[in-house]
């Protein structure tokens, strides 16, 4: 047909390109703005913690940046450093990707965790990173996980995760489905102990991460314009057969129908975990005097 | 007659060779004996080649076969005085997922699976087995009841995936399959599942955080669907079949890489091939559970759940 010719066809589910890419933000003095195409010196963008000083689109955030605008300086201990992947399903070219992943981003996997302070009070925090495979999680972002909330139950401490991950990882097949449920039934313990868990999700928290421990923090919060979701927008429009509308999946959307406690702005992030962290410390030990 | 696949075709072609000779022989009174015998010797062979040595493709198949098994069936074989029991009390009744009460062998169990439709009709009545939030959450309030009067679970897991639709999104599909996962790992009761057709996903794992796991022979589990992991790796659908076999899917496949406790046997063929016979299959596997599971104590049986996930994949 003549009209074919003018509409593109989509043959099968893609992710989206552009804002998912991850941002080269220290490379060139100059850095573009993807929301409002402003054009920033990036020296000024570090200042604001990678956030749009026009639009305040949020770039992403390496784990070791976030780790840095969240945790006391000097305060941070890594943990399980040296955990790497291996290819248990003996998956065509998986151990190449992951070399050139961890070449590039000078991580062993697409997650840090460790022990650190914020505004003095001790946490346990996990923190992903895109760059790597989009910080999708196999056997080893599981076991970090489940081993960092092991140490927060250890330590008694609440535990912290800022989530950004296109869900499992299909080179580790079920495996890497089996990490949701041993995340998952890991902060069963944190839960039962009344240690708090404040989950954060960043840009995108989706599919598998999305559908365990991402959505199980006492409270959920999320970064503006973060896209989050369970299922792909192209599956969902395929399969219901209608366009969705402009904000679905992101952050606010998610606000709008209940399922998340407060979008915020990451200039206000610290001050916001802090805030929560001393009213946990404060109710604890209100709750140790008033047992003794 | 069952629908037959097309790997099938040799089996199909013999048994009608088989058959078109009876026919001839009844009519026309000539002795074909010693042929038909011969022929039927032959079909033993083509079956066993074909039946004893399925490819992940194969099992893929069956385990989509249309007169597959579901969950109801299943229930019908193995349990008495089933009753039905309805909606997660927040928004609705999905009925991509069944669950009740019922006695296993004179022991009160509660029972709850993915339910895929028999027909058309009931297929679109069942969204094809593919659960919204308030049928996970549904699933939640009797796993709860279960945990609190002291009842076994029994999960049956049947479903390509939670549903992908504005509408699961918007209720919080994520957070109803995480919340399962969170809460099936503090109870208190022995639970055991079993996978009877397709483990699509989190939308069968949101079921799935049980003490013992099974698969049936030809059932399979797994991250994602053949067809999407080929669309993703290779940007090809067709490659399905190729992701099927690189993904590790099949019953098989996962008690090697020890996910599953066990394989459950098929009838041969396919559970569709005889729904009473396969039934007794897991009636025996399951009762031999039970007896273990119940001798344990309460912190026995959540330390177990709680190892075993803890475990996996390292």
């Amino acid at each position: 047909m003549f009209k074919d010719l003018f509409s593109k066809k989509r043959k099968y589910a893609t992710i989206p390109s552009e804002r998912t890419q991850p941002t080269k933000m220290n490379d060139g003095v100059m850095t573009k703005c993807p929301t409002c195409k402003t054009i920033m010196y990036s020296r000024e963008l570090k200042k604001h913690d990678y956030v749009c000083t026009k639009c305040d689109h949020h770039f992403r955030l390496t784990a070791r940046d976030r780790i840095n605008s969240v945790i006391d300086v000097g305060s941070f201990e890594e943990l399980d450093v040296s955990l790497m992947s291996g290819n248990p399903l003996d998956f065509p070219d998986y151990e190449e990707k992951l070399a050139s992943d961890q070449q590039k981003t000078g991580l062993n996997e697409a997650i840090i965790t460790g022990r650190g302070q914020i505004d003095g009070l001790p946490v346990v925090i996990g923190v992903m990173d895109p760059r790597f495979r989009m910080a999708s999680m196999g056997t080893v972002v599981g076991e970090k996980i489940k081993r960092a909330i092991e140490t927060a139950l250890k330590d008694q401490v609440p535990f912290i995760m800022f989530s950004a991950s296109g869900g499992a990882r299909m080179q580790e097949g079920v495996l890497s489905l089996m990490q949701m449920a041993k995340t998952s039934v890991a902060l069963q313990r944190l839960d039962e102990e009344k240690l708090p868990f404040i989950s954060i999700m960043t840009h995108p928290t989706t599919g598998g991460v999305s559908a365990s421990f991402a959505s199980l923090g006492d409270y959920n919060f999320a970064e503006p314009a973060a896209l989050i979701g369970f299922a792909g927008r192209r599956i969902i429009e395929q399969t219901i057969r209608e366009d969705l509308p402009e904000d679905f999946q992101t952050a606010e959307f998610l606000l709008e129908h209940g399922q998340l406690d407060k979008v915020i702005h990451r200039s206000e992030m610290k001050s916001t975990l802090t805030t929560i962290l001393k009213m946990h410390q404060a109710s604890h030990q209100r709750g140790g005097e008033l047992s003794s | 007659m069952t629908h037959k696949l097309p790997f099938e075709k040799p089996v199909v072609e013999l048994q009608n060779k088989i058959d078109e000779l009876k026919n001839f022989t009844q009519d026309k009174d000539i002795n074909l004996e010693e042929e038909i015998a011969h022929l039927e010797g032959r079909l033993q062979q083509v079956e066993s080649q074909i039946y004893d040595n399925l490819k992940p493709w194969e099992r893929v198949q069956i385990a989509r076969h249309a007169e597959r098994p579901t969950t109801l069936d299943y229930i019908e074989h193995l349990f008495t005085d089933f009753i039905e029991l309805h909606g997660d009390r927040y928004y609705g009744d999905d009925d991509a997922i069944v669950g009740g009460i019922a006695f296993y062998k004179g022991q009160p169990v509660t029972v709850i699976g993915h339910q895929r439709g028999r027909n058309t009709k009931e297929n679109i009545q069942r969204n094809f087995g593919m659960p919204h939030p308030e049928g996970y959450r549904k699933a939640l309030r009797l796993m709860h009841q279960a945990n609190k009067f002291n009842r076994p679970i029994i999960t049956l897991i049947d479903t390509k995936g939670a549903f992908p639709g504005k509408a699961a999104e918007e209720r919080g599909q994520s957070e109803a399959i995480a919340r399962n996962l969170l809460e099936m790992a503090s109870f208190t009761v022995p639970s055991i599942g079993i996978v009877i057709g397709e483990g699509g996903s989190g939308g069968a794992l949101a079921l799935g955080v049980v003490n013992r796991m099974f698969m049936l022979e030809n059932s399979t589990y797994s991250v994602i669907s053949p067809e999407g992991a080929a669309a993703i790796l290779w940007k090809d659908a067709t490659q399905a079949q190729r992701a099927a076999e690189t993904m590790k899917i099949t019953a098989p496949d996962l008690y090697e890489l020890g996910v599953i406790e066990g394989v459950i046997r098929e009838v041969r063929g396919g559970a569709h091939h005889n729904v009473k016979q396969q039934a007794e299959y897991i009636d025996s596997v399951l009762q031999q559970q039970m007896d273990e599971l119940t001798q344990l104590s309460k912190e026995e049986i959540r330390n177990q759940r709680y190892e075993k996930f803890s475990k996996i994949g390292m």
